[in-house]
């Protein structure tokens, strides 16, 4: 029995200001071991801070490391060198303060989408009706209200999507975690699902990490977009405000002239290290 | 492609008629003064026909008269000489065998199943031993369940669970050994604890896999059942079609086969109605019924 991750996000919910810095990288180094001996370097060290209520945008070419920072944030891998801090404590174990959404379908095949909303309510204690009925109207807010009873296999991608955003929010964390997460729907599909993202962080305006290859998604809802090299090793290269007004509109604020200065910026920062990691898988 | 209802159920008849019909023509009408099906081996429809609604209609078969009704309470003890005399007593007595080797071997796949799949050590101890056990024949366990269990059910029911257990198992540890990685993480992240890991991913993720092999595991369940009765007992479908064999009697061996049929289609189509309600979560496709 590993220790119980919710008791640790009680404790790291209470503990800390209001305004502690959200999640904290203090010279967090990942290496993989190789099946030949020796271990391949996937994150050089890196320190990187996401303050609260902070929008940060991760963006790098495929490969790079970006998802394997994301899980030490969540606590689902031990980095190799140094620490983590969430909300001003050092992590040990699962990041009971965050939510994360997954890149892949991640929401469980045998429970309906109502079900799947209040499963993360049902294990941490919460009556089964309340539960259900909170799931309820968690599906509403994400436009699924008519879908409750449906099975995951009944949805489109984009639904399922929905379902996991819901599945995360309902529990209230205080830090999203986000990889690739509306990487495999098709594009106008990406800025629904941008703008009910912005919509519902606008209200409780938690600290979000969210890793993306697409530099325009990212531009569109960050505050903060953090440019990462291509691998092995890869490190931060690049750390760009987003000064954007909000609240935004994801496919609207893509025709802005600061927002095409913005892409112009970094994307010839990021270009260079596009080529490099296809320059590399081609060598 | 999609055919319709009527039109499906026409042409799988129609399979039934050619066959029928083939048979019908070789065993009773000579082509160039020979038999192609001599009655004598391959019997012919007709007589066949006769002998399953003389088997229900009759009911009393075989051998013995027995004066009083059979106790049912004996059935599970004993081999009663006295059992077996109608077609229903000895369809009950091979059901009873199946569902109790079925039963059992489930549980028992289910359970090794899970504790040798989060259990790495043990899986890997045992592993050799588990693989010899299922490559062994088991026609070769009868003698000795025979032996140890005597000639009643219980030694149908061994021979069943032998059979049953492996199928179980196997797709149990598939299951919780390939959980999604990512459904468990998330469900981790959600905030189970273990049990709760259990309640809510191992377990719905491995009874699919088991679930999935619910039909070959059933229709291993009653074959163990048959080869049982057919190498040593007193009463049974397998038990029916020895004595049949034993006198030459080959009418009543394709009688025995031809119930024996009949009873695997009826019980596999419960197997998928009970199927159906529990496996309502996959897509059909996965479920094998697209």
């Amino acid at each position: 029995m590993g220790g119980c991750p919710l008791q640790e996000s009680s404790a790291a919910q209470l503990g800390p200001a209001p305004d502690a810095e959200a999640v904290r990288f203090r010279g967090v180094s990942i290496a993989f071991p190789l099946a030949g001996g020796g271990s391949y370097p996937a994150v050089a060290e890196t320190d990187l801070g996401v303050a609260a209520h902070q929008f940060v945008a991760i963006v790098g070419p495929t490969g790079c490391g970006k998802s394997t920072l994301l899980n030490v944030a969540a606590g689902l891998l031990a980095p190799t060198t140094g620490e983590t801090f969430v909300l001003g404590r050092p992590l040990a174990g699962l990041n009971g303060a965050a939510g994360y959404l997954f890149q892949q379908d991640a929401v469980m095949p045998w429970k309906t989408a109502r079900d799947n909303v209040a499963i993360g309510l049902e294990v941490a204690g919460v009556p089964r009706a309340e539960a259900l009925e909170r799931a309820q109207s968690w599906l509403k807010r994400v436009g699924l209200a008519a879908f409750a009873d449906r099975y995951p296999h009944q949805l489109s991608g984009g639904q399922r999507k929905r379902v996991g955003l819901a599945q995360v929010l309902i529990r209230g964390p205080q830090i999203l975690l986000m990889d690739e997460p509306f990487g495999p729907l098709d594009a106008q599909t990406r800025q629904i699902m941008g703008n009910l993202l912005l919509e519902l962080w606008a209200g409780e305006r938690k600290a979000v990490l969210f890793v993306t290859h697409d530099l325009e998604e990212a531009i569109a809802l960050a505050d903060r977009v953090v440019i990462m090299s291509a691998g092995p090793a890869a490190r931060i290269i690049g750390d760009h405000a987003i000064d954007l007004p909000r609240p935004r509109d994801a496919s609207e604020v893509r025709l802005s002239p600061r927002f095409h200065e913005l892409h112009r910026a970094i994307w010839g920062q990021l270009r260079a290290e596009v080529l490099k990691a296809y320059g590399g898988e081609m060598a | 492609m999609t055919i319709g209802r009527i039109r499906l159920l026409l042409l799988q008849a129609l399979v039934a008629v050619a066959a029928i019909g083939i048979w019908h023509v070789g065993s009773t009408v000579p082509i160039g003064g020979v038999l192609l099906l001599p009655p004598f081996f391959f019997s012919t429809p007709a007589d066949v026909a006769m002998r399953v609604v003389s088997l229900f209609a009759d009911g009393t078969a075989k051998i013995v008269r027995c004066p009083e009704p059979v106790d049912l309470t004996r059935l599970l003890v004993i081999s009663d000489a006295c059992f077996g005399k109608t077609i229903w007593q000895h369809l009950t007595i091979t059901l009873i065998e199946g569902v109790l080797a079925f039963a059992i071997g489930a549980v028992a796949g289910v359970g090794l199943g899970f504790w040798l799949a989060r259990h790495a050590l043990a899986s890997a101890i045992l592993d050799p031993y588990i693989k010899m056990l299922n490559a062994l024949p088991r026609v070769v366990l009868a003698p000795i369940f025979m032996l140890w269990l005597g000639l009643g059910i219980w030694s149908k029911v061994a021979l069943g669970v032998t059979l049953v257990f492996f199928i179980v198992f196997f797709n149990v540890y598939q299951g919780v050994k390939e959980v999604s990685p990512v459904v468990l993480a998330n469900a981790r992240m959600l905030g189970m604890n273990e049990r709760q890991l259990f309640a809510h991913v191992y377990w719905p993720s491995a009874l699919s896999w088991m679930f999935s092999s619910l039909h070959t595991s059933v229709g291993f369940a009653i074959i163990g059942a048959v080869v049982g009765e057919y190498l040593g007992s007193a009463a049974g479908l397998g038990y029916l079609i020895q004595q049949a064999e034993g006198t030459f009697d080959t009418t009543g061996v394709f009688a025995g086969m031809t119930i024996l049929a009949a009873f695997v289609l009826v019980v596999d189509w419960g197997v998928t109605v009970v199927e159906r309600r529990l496996l309502v979560w996959r897509p059909p496709a996965a479920a094998g019924q697209g």
